[in-house]
């Protein structure tokens, strides 16, 4: 029988700094929800808008596999690893922070919001390596299917990770109706809704909803807008 | 009341970060290394509440550390930081102390 737990856009964590507006679906820095601490080995789901020129200066990070996924607008990044990269909206950016890396990310542009998520899953290794990459996504291939963007392996489609994780983003036509399996037993799904409304198992989902669904090796999806658009974020349940 | 919170961790950049972070809250009070000599010393010389292990430790290393934590301090509570700064350092004193 599987299990659902659905974060509606409204009840996640807020944090307005003028120049930075967070949305936390899983606790983070001042939002603490012990009800809201990971799903699976998903850590992190932040929804930032950054104002223009604005960012966040360097800092540390350890054990991470961190993505970043620009919505719209552009984030340089500059590591201690000596990459120093502007990623756009359809791209993707991988880092595994491992042994521990330092970075900085702000708005690439002067006088654009920047909208991007960020999202942090433990590691299956600790103490890898560091580790950075980014890749350009195949948009059209993302119309009316969850065409996949990160995964475990080097060899496979989208960016990889050191986790056994898979995920994908697709954009839909009002009605479009299918089936997604999930990637390896024991793993759930987070359903993130970038835009639009859709139904998954039954659920409906609006605009920054969320859904995590396990115990099944399978879901029905549904977009019921024009300009649905989603993350599937396809995860091991159990912590290593 | 002052919460005492030792974090070891074997990055020195990111072991400096931490000790602004977790002395930054007046009901904290840190204490961050990156030796286990040294964990070992603060441990025998503080009341410490909470030990945090972050990045670089080995499996074998870790073991020894919390032999020595529960010989020292029976029932301390330890827990693993991730992320090596703010976002999470809160929710996992939190979770841990609760």
């Amino acid at each position: 029988m599987s299990q659902f737990i659905l974060h509606k856009e409204n009840t996640r964590g807020h944090a307005n700094h003028g120049w930075l507006n967070a949305h936390h679906s899983f606790s983070f820095a001042n939002y603490y929800n012990p009800e809201r601490m990971h799903f699976g080995v998903l850590r992190v789901l932040n929804d930032d808008l950054i104002d223009g020129g604005m960012g966040f200066g360097t800092h540390p990070h350890d054990n991470m596999e961190i993505i970043t996924i620009p919505l719209a607008g552009a984030i340089a990044h500059k590591d201690s690893m000596g990459n120093s990269a502007v990623i756009k909206s359809g791209e993707i950016q991988v880092m595994s922070a491992g042994t521990g890396v330092s970075h900085s990310e702000f708005n690439a542009l002067a006088d654009e919001q920047l909208n991007l998520l960020q999202i942090w899953l433990f590691p299956n290794k600790k103490n890898v390596t560091p580790r950075y990459d980014q890749q350009t996504l195949n948009v059209e291939a993302m119309h009316n299917n969850f065409q996949q963007v990160l995964s475990p392996s080097a060899d496979d489609a989208g960016v990889w990770i050191h986790q056994d994780a898979w995920f994908s983003l697709g954009k839909f036509d009002d009605g479009f109706e299918t089936e997604y399996k999930i990637k390896k037993a024991g793993n759930g799904v987070y359903a993130f809704v970038i835009n639009g409304e859709v139904t998954i198992n039954g659920q409906t989902l609006s605009k920054r909803d969320g859904l995590g669904i396990w115990d099944t090796d399978s879901f029905s999806f549904k977009a019921n807008t024009a300009d649905a658009q989603v993350l599937l974020m396809d995860i091991p349940m159990e912590l290593s | 009341m002052q919460t005492t919170i030792l974090y070891i961790g074997r990055d020195t950049e990111i072991t400096i970060v931490m000790n602004r972070l977790l002395n930054a809250r007046t009901e904290w009070k840190g204490f961050c290394v990156c030796t286990d000599e040294e964990a070992i010393s603060i441990l025998k010389t503080q009341d410490v509440d909470l030990v945090l292990l972050g990045n670089g430790i080995t499996p074998e290393c870790e073991n020894a550390l919390r032999n020595d934590i529960n010989a020292l301090k029976p029932g301390i509570k330890v827990a693993q930081h991730y992320g090596g700064g703010s976002g999470l350092l809160y929710g996992e004193i939190m979770s841990a102390l609760n």
